[in-house]
């Protein structure tokens, strides 16, 4: 029989079993622990991750696959580099003409018979689909995948209304039936096991907690969504882009729930981000080459949906989205954030992030973009995320729109230094040293205390908890004698 | 040419080997090299964590030393960069000492066009590592994930080098987990990153792992040692300099 991937169209790639483990037995490690406004503590949650071999090695490897398969994909176009350029551009010259562009977009779509709404934020947004759903009296609205609605706490609010949402893409359905966000803006289960989504089904769904099967899994998901979006008088749904010139919203997905959420029924609306639009349709080329490369390495997603008006007989409206996004357009060291197009191969491509999980940043968006764009949303909140990085910028070379993440994620911890976000310790410790290195006598005789004295300490001295370098490394030998020392000697 | 020989803290403190062989190198060269005394650290450990003026009186201190010289050398790609690229001090004698300022590979590769050596011969299997900063920031190799054409200043060197072959580590161009202060704020994922770097290179077989850049060996050789794993790390200095185990 033909196994297929639990997450089949998003990113299908090779199942990994750690040999002499049981991948069902190993407990799904949670994210990370939010108290308020209180500092997420990305590295606290990064631990316990690490602490469960199988998720770990299955999350790094599969997302390591994607990884590699962007490369392919990416070095079988010989104008790549001139495509991330153009595509840069383009972006520049939207934001830049944002104002106009939306209000060009707004023609066209009302000129089809779109409905165009604006929210300032979340709550806005909210409000506006509430309405639109007590005046067409329906309990039940279907949504296809969209991390705006994440950002506007949408089904949280949607449930205190006593209105239902139902998420039709299989991966955000489980995150929706587990209870937990999701944790990569593609394959937003991606930190799972089978086993992880067969208990959370059997718990939910009451199919079989034995049955780790993914064509099983995938089936049971598909027979409990089906009459649910047959039945539903409201669907909704993302937008990949907004074409100013044509007032077209474009949807890109692999499993084609999008196109059941705003087709069957008889309402649509389309929840967007103001940073969403494209000049012209001659613009989406460049787009839409990159985006599924980028994503999933497949050279294009399996449906490229292109909405230009509702129905016949149907309702179709836009919500264009701000929620700090123009505010973000203020910031001129951020604004290139808004250049994004959620393909999330800078996630792919971290090895942090393959190594913690997406959950571990506590935020909407996670990995390098989150990074940098998470502080702007919450500054005290996500003050300890920009350290979350090594700064390799492996996630600058992979991005589609050229943002200069690991960059970005700099110099927020410029700002988080200023505005004494670090810990004391760390602000008093990187005093000291910035005082001692400007001083060559009184560095000198540091150094020295630090060779002759390291050799000598005991082991237990040196890997103690305090010394955060030793616990899972030894500290090197320090020889007798410094370079210094040595020229010193024989050059001078 | 008057040159600058500048040694990054961590190399004078633990590895000054790797300090003595750049110098040698250079020398054997027939360059005219010096050390200038007071010299201390580019100031990158505040500056990586965003304490950017707190690193003002130590990129003075630096231009001090080496605004005299006319070319200033560094065997580590991360200083190099800080230097170049980070440093805040933007008068016309900051501008000079950054401009002229070069990681070794870079510098013997593109100032010295170095074809051929006076002496080095290392007849083993070695894996090379470049580092983040290497790679993305200096271009010593272009960036793994850029579809551009290929070229290696660190291979073309390592090819003047009798006997020496060169295996490759899977995922080389993946981060071993250093990243500076990193290494200790995030000490777990740091470390596993760097166990998962030296598991693969143990996979090539080789017996050395080569780099420009020591502070990720560092890393890597503590990541190795407690693992268990069997393996030499040497500074690509010491190779050209023909050093012998
Ligand atoms: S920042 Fe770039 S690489 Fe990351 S998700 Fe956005 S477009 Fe993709």
């Amino acid at each position: 029989m033909k196994r297929i991937d639990i997450d089949h169209a998003e990113g299908r790639s090779r199942r990994i079993d750690t040999p002499g483990h049981h991948p069902e037995r190993e407990a799904q490690p949670r994210g990370a622990i939010r108290r308020g406004k209180r500092p997420i503590d990305h590295a606290e949650a990064a631990e316990r991750f690490l602490a469960a071999p199988d998720h770990l090695a299955f999350h790094d490897q599969r997302l390591w696959d994607l990884r590699q398969k962007r490369d392919r994909e990416a070095f079988a176009i010989p104008e790549w580099e001139e495509l991330r350029d153009l595509a840069s551009s383009i972006k520049d010259y939207a934001l830049a003409n944002l104002d106009t562009l939306l209000e060009e977009f707004e023609r066209n779509a009302q000129a089809n018979g779109i409905t165009v709404h604006w929210a300032r934020d979340g709550a806005e947004h909210n409000r506006i689909v509430v309405e639109i759903m007590r005046r067409h009296d329906a309990p039940l609205l279907v949504k296809s995948k969209s991390m705006l609605t994440e950002e506007c706490g949408f089904r949280d609010h949607m449930q205190e209304q006593g209105l239902a949402v139902i998420e039709t893409d299989l991966g955000e359905r489980i995150q929706q039936l587990d209870n937990e966000d999701p944790s990569h803006v593609v394959v937003p289960a991606v930190h799972k096991l089978r086993a992880d989504v067969a208990a959370v089904f059997a718990k939910t769904l009451g199919t079989d907690p034995d049955n780790h099967d993914p064509a099983y899994l995938a089936e049971q998901q598909r027979e409990s969504n089906r009459p649910l979006i047959l039945g539903a008088g409201v669907g909704m749904t993302g937008a990949n882009f907004l074409v100013a010139e044509t007032g077209t919203v474009v949807v890109c997905t692999n499993e084609g729930n999008a196109d059941l959420s705003a087709n069957v029924p008889p309402v649509h609306i389309v929840s967007a981000g103001i940073e969403k639009i494209i000049p012209r349709a001659g613009d989406l080329g460049v787009f839409i080459r990159l985006l599924s490369r980028s994503a999933l390495g497949s050279p294009i997603t399996q449906y490229t949906s292109h909405f230009r008006g509702p129905r016949l007989g149907a309702e179709m409206h836009v919500i264009l989205v701000d929620n700090g996004r123009s505010a973000r357009l203020g910031m001129q060291q951020f604004r290139s954030a808004l250049k994004c197009i959620r393909c999330g191969a800078c996630m792919n491509t971290c090895p942090v992030y393959r190594r913690s999980g997406g959950l571990s940043y506590g935020a909407t968006y996670a990995g390098p973009i989150g990074l940098i764009i998470d502080p702007t949303i919450d500054q005290r909140k996500y003050s300890a995320l920009p350290y979350a990085s090594t700064l390799n910028g492996s996630c600058t070379a992979v991005c589609p729109v050229k943002i200069d993440i690991h960059q970005q994620i700099h110099a927020w911890r410029g700002i988080m230094a200023e505005q004494k976000e670090p810990s004391r310790t760390k602000r008093t410790a990187m005093k000291a040293a910035a005082l001692l290195l400007a001083h060559p006598s009184a560095y000198r005789v540091a150094v020295r205390t630090v060779g002759t004295v390291l050799p000598h300490m005991p082991r237990f001295a040196v890997y103690n908890p305090l010394n955060a370098w030793g616990r899972g490394r030894e500290v090197p030998n320090a020889p007798r004698r410094t370079f210094h020392d040595w020229y010193k000697a024989n050059r001078t | 040419m008057r040159i600058g020989l500048f040694i990054p803290c961590f190399i004078d403190t633990f590895y000054p080997d790797v300090g003595i062989a750049t110098l040698e190198l250079l020398e054997r060269l027939g360059l005219d090299v010096a050390y200038p005394f007071d010299q201390t650290c580019c100031g990158q450990p505040m500056g990586n964590s965003g304490f950017t003026a707190e690193c003002h009186a130590v990129e003075r201190l630096f231009v001090e030393n080496f605004a005299g010289f006319d070319a200033i050398v560094c065997p580590s790609a991360s200083c190099t960069n800080q230097v170049r690229n980070k440093f805040s001090v933007d008068d016309e004698a900051g501008r000079l000492v950054r401009g002229k300022t070069y990681e070794l590979v870079e510098f013997l590769h593109d100032v010295i066009g170095l074809d051929r050596l006076p002496r080095a011969e290392f007849p083993y299997q070695v894996t090379l590592h470049n580092s983040c900063t290497a790679l993305r920031a200096l271009d010593h190799e272009p960036a793994p994930e850029m579809n551009l054409p290929f070229h290696s200043k660190p291979r073309a060197l390592l090819a003047t080098v009798e006997g020496l072959t060169i295996v490759e580590t899977d995922r080389a161009g993946e981060c071993c987990g250093f990243g500076g202060t990193y290494s200790v704020t995030e000490e777990a994922v740091s470390a596993r990153m760097g166990l998962d770097k030296v598991t693969r290179q143990q996979n090539t077989g080789a017996a050395y792992v080569v780099s420009a850049d020591m502070s990720c060996l560092m890393h890597q050789q503590g990541c190795a040692a407690r693992a268990g794993i069997d393996l030499n790390y040497l500074h690509i200095a010491q190779i050209l300099n023909g050093y012998r185990p």
